[in-house]
């Protein structure tokens, strides 16, 4: 497959991971191998100090998979760059899934709280991957100001519904400069091979991975969706028609 | 001495440094942050950080997220 580029770094898979929510460690690694990712995010939360836990991290080779914290749990732009400015505190490339998710039912991002924050932590040197709805409009302005990406949901966080927003990240494909990963929704490898058919950059997906009682199988079946996708983006898809076209010749039959 | 840790508060001896704390709480220092009275303190800087009374502590680490 082609190279994904982003903010000047190659990356040969187009599959990005999330590792939340997985049964055990050994099962979200068996993920992550899977998928064939290069990319995984991250979360950061306190501590329990009177019992600290394993860390997540020394399951993971921080040496082959480029972490990316996210900053979820922020419900404005102050707490996300506080999340984000942690995060690389605590030994990660300036990199930062921006997330600003002010309400708990839905987990849809704050499009103003999210600008806000964008501005600053791009000022402030990291490279700034944001999540946001599928709103053409914010992308642009989100690339206007300097985000490496932008990361469009295809449905609410773990709803597993796939490309509920399909025509307005039709739109955000067709007016991005910078990549374009679809983020959020995605519940089988078919929606991920959706988005990528579209022209999507790339794809995250997290829960799909944890609740299947495979999440190693599962995720390599996604990486099959995200490759396929984007060799029938790159080959080029026929256009579709409301009358038939034949595919078989229609001269010299039997009877004429 | 008391100081507060991720919300709660504690009892800690008088020259507690930053990296004792973790130390004694068995949190390897590579694989957390800190803010101290909502400041990050850098990880090179947990040996020299001397605690003081009233300080608030924010410790936090990666887990798993989407």
């Amino acid at each position: 497959m082609d190279k994904l580029t982003i903010a000047g770094r190659d990356f040969s898979s187009r599959l990005l991971v999330g590792t939340g929510k997985f049964a055990s460690n050994a099962l979200m690694v068996a993920a992550m191998e899977g998928s064939g990712c290069e990319i995984v995010t991250v979360a950061l939360r306190r501590v329990d100090i009177d019992n600290p836990q394993d860390s997540m991290l020394s399951h993971i080779d921080t040496q082959r998979y480029l972490l990316l914290p996210n900053t979820s749990g922020a419900r404005d732009a102050e707490e996300a760059v506080r999340l984000a400015r942690l995060a690389r505190a605590a030994g990660c490339e300036p990199w930062v899934k921006l997330e600003v998710t002010p309400d708990p039912y839905y987990l849809l991002p704050d499009p103003i709280e999210t600008f806000k924050a964008a501005e600053i932590l791009v000022k402030d040197g990291f490279t700034v991957l944001p999540y946001i709805n599928a709103d053409p409009v914010l992308a642009k302005r989100l690339e206007e100001i300097g985000t490496a990406t932008v990361m469009p949901l295809g449905a609410p966080i773990g709803t597993n519904k796939g490309l509920r927003t399909r025509d307005n990240i039709a739109i955000i494909i067709a007016q991005a400069t910078v990549p374009v990963v679809v983020d959020a929704g995605l519940g089988a490898p078919s929606h991920a091979a959706e988005a990528m058919e579209m022209g999507a950059d790339a794809v995250l997906v997290n829960t799909a991975l944890a609740v299947s009682p495979d999440p190693g199988r599962m995720a390599a079946a996604f990486k099959k969706g995200v490759e396929a996708g984007r060799e029938a983006y790159l080959a080029g898809l026929g256009t579709q028609r409301e009358k038939a076209e034949a595919s078989s010749p229609l001269t010299g039959f039997l009877h004429s | 001495m008391k100081i507060i840790v991720n919300g709660s508060e504690r009892e800690t001896s008088e020259g507690r440094t930053l990296e004792g704390l973790l130390e004694e709480r068995k949190l390897d220092p590579q694989r957390v942050a800190v803010e101290r009275n909502g400041a990050i303190v850098s990880r090179e800087r947990f040996a020299a950080t001397l605690l003081e009374e009233g300080d608030t502590l924010e410790i936090v680490h990666f887990v798993g997220g989407g």
